[in-house]
């Protein structure tokens, strides 16, 4: 089994967002970067993948020098290889592009299965994986609770509203993970230090064919402006014991709020 | 020039989702800015007989793609029926709900049309003709404006957050029959169990009441649950409680679980961690039950009870009950 994994590094989920001058984007001056935490779901299936059926497993990751420790953290999981993808060109790219970029890279090396989380944090997209998918020309499953295979053919299990769906299909194929499907392992401090002695390989545009291709002119959705939510007018504090409070809260949802 | 919106209407069974009505009604409410009519797009198999049924939410044409190969989902052959409708239709924009079918389909469909593809959008800014979608990120710490620089841009509307506008009377517009076939499909839906859940769909309720550690034990859901009951309102959950293995990750709303927008949303004993206001803070009315008064949630509440959980809860269920024998 060839497999391949995909990894997004974003802000840390507690760090404190703030805008960029230009308002195009967040400023990453001081935030820690981490793996998107439904990547480590895709990290760990591919180990797993690889337990129990052997071959080897290739990370990448689309990204600035940010992602270099991110894919550091991949291998320190055990993953055998990494591919860096980094170019000004890719600078902030939106969904279609990153997954054309990533396309490019994995295309040609004779995946049998490709992991995505089912979405990077942060930026909440949930589109990468499904589009990678259609430009692999290959099936997908996506946000995906269970997972089994035989290196052929695959059965895989999402949860829709109100129901489980079973999805089953044939290999090669892009899947994306959610929460429940496996524990991620944690790095251990063996694999800490032999990723730090590994290679990440680096792929510019050029390398992947693709040079000029993404220049902001060239991209089909931009961001106009980032800004910070309306504040929400500040709520208050009901008086009272337990039963003035109760009947002030049913008197403002009928009288005020009106949502009851 | 391509104009009009199209909006991909999603059913299951038969059952047309809620959050694509209103999805219907935001292009309604839209299309004179675009240009061009609004299309629904409906695909299954016997979906025709439940066409007519969305006459009311005021498309101009009624798009049908009704055949076996579509009696199963699969992201494939519903990727191809849709970018038909897209070509047909030359729309401008694709609307669609922000759900778990949609969240597989629409970036295929995107793909496949080299369009760009604006999920979970919870606002339209109107810029002469175009519509810039506008969506949170960062849990909600940024909102994101976008503009689309593509003949067609496809949109996916968070469900709850826009109207639903129903005409009372009786309407009639065209149905038009759209022959695709699935084509190759290499992946499909093989089975559907039904989950052991919530009655009204956590995504979609109009009232949420969330439960964290504050409840002390899952022994108490109950209490919560007659809540819901009195409210019609769907069971949530923090993280916390998910994770202590109390309930389902199912019920998780945040971050890592579920994004909702209700009308109403009780935070019974949660603290308001910034990854659970991910999952809630564009709910209409937020009120927080929490023993804390320095509690976070209390910050994002619209109206903040200092309380015990399991003392003040059946005491609203109570009042709740006595208004609902009223009426
Ligand atoms: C990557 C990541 C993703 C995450 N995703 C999510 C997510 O999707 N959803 C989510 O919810 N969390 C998520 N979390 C976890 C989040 O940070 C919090 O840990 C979690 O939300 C806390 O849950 P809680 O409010 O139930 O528990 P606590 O933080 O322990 O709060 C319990 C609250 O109950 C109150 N309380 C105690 N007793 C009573 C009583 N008798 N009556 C009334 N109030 C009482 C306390 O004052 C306290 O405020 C995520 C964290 C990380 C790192
Ligand atoms: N820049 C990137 N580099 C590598 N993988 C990515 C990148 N962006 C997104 N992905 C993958 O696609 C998934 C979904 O991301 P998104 O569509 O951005 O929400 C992520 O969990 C990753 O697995």
């Amino acid at each position: 089994m060839k497999i391949a994994v995909c990894v997004k590094a974003v802000p840390d989920t507690d760090a404190k967002i703030v805008i960029a001058g230009d308002k195009q984007n967040i400023d990453y001056a001081g935030v820690r970067i981490v793996t998107s935490p439904y990547d480590e779901f895709a990290i760990e299936e591919a180990l797993r993948l690889k337990e129990k059926l052997g071959g080897e497993t290739t990370v990448f990751s689309v990204g600035g020098k940010e992602a270099t420790d991110v894919l550091r953290d991949s291998l320190a999981r055990g993953i055998d290889s990494a591919v860096h993808i980094q170019d000004d060109e890719f600078d902030n790219l939106d969904p279609l592009s990153t997954a054309k970029v990533l396309a490019a890279a994995i295309k040609d090396g004779g995946f049998d299965a490709v992991f995505c989380g089912q979405q990077g944090v942060g930026g909440d997209n949930n589109q990468v994986p499904a589009m990678l998918a259609e430009l692999l020309g290959v099936p997908q499953a996506t946000i995906i609770l269970k997972f089994e295979t035989d290196g052929t053919t695959f059965k895989a299990e999402r949860e829709i509203e109100g129901a489980h769906e079973t999805i089953e299909g044939t290999l090669p194929a892009v899947f994306s993970t959610q929460k429940g499907l496996n524990e991620p392992r944690y790095p251990s401090i063996k694999g800490v230090m032999a990723a730090r002695r590994k290679e990440i390989v680096v792929k510019d545009a050029a390398a992947l064919g693709v040079k000029g291709q993404f220049e902001k002119a060239n991209r089909k959705v931009k961001v106009k402006e980032m800004a910070l939510p309306a504040s929400r007018p500040l709520g208050r504090k009901l008086d009272g014991d337990a039963d003035a409070q109760v009947k002030s809260l049913m008197d403002l949802l009928r009288t005020e709020a009106r949502v009851i | 020039m391509a104009e009009g919106i199209l909006v991909f209407v999603e059913q299951r069974g038969g059952q047309v989702r809620k959050a694509s009505l209103e999805a219907l009604s935001e292009a309604h409410r839209k299309v004179a800015t675009v240009g061009g009519a609004v299309t629904a797009f409906i695909v299954g198999k016997d979906v025709k007989s439940i066409a007519g049924s969305l006459a009311k939410y005021h498309p101009s044409k009624i798009l049908v793609s009704d055949s076996a190969d579509f009696e199963n989902y699969s992201t494939e052959g519903y990727a191809t029926a849709l970018t038909e409708a897209v070509k047909k239709t030359d729309a401008k924009y694709v609307f669609a709900a922000n759900t778990a079918l949609s969240k597989d389909l629409l970036p295929r469909v995107a793909a496949r049309l080299d369009a760009p593809l604006v999920s979970d959008v919870t606002e339209f800014v109107v810029d002469g003709n175009n519509l810039l979608p506008k969506r949170p990120q960062y849990s909600g710490k940024t909102y994101t404006v976008y503009e689309f620089n593509s003949p067609v841009g496809l949109v996916t509307l968070r469900p709850n957050v826009f109207a639903i506008e129903e005409s009372s009377n009786n309407v009639n517009c065209p149905i038009e029959d759209l022959a695709v076939s699935a084509g190759e499909v290499k992946a499909k839906v093989t089975a559907t169990q039904a989950a052991s859940g919530n009655k009204v769909e956590l995504s979609e309720a109009s009232v949420v009441v969330a439960g964290g550690r504050g409840i002390k034990g899952p022994e108490n859901w109950p209490v919560l649950q007659s809540l819901c009951d009195q409210l019609g309102a769907a069971l949530g959950a923090s993280r916390a409680v998910v994770d202590a293995g109390w309930i389902d990750h199912q019920f998780q709303v945040g971050q890592t679980g579920k994004t909702v927008s209700p009308q109403l949303y009780i935070a019974c004993g949660i603290s308001g961690a910034i990854q659970h206001l991910a999952g809630m803070n564009s709910s209409k009315v937020i009120v927080a039950i929490n023993n804390n008064p320095d509690a976070e949630i209390f910050k994002h509440a619209t109206y903040g009870i200092v309380g015990d959980v399991l003392e003040v809860v059946p005491k609203l269920t109570e009042e709740l009950k006595k208004m609902n024998s009223n009426n």
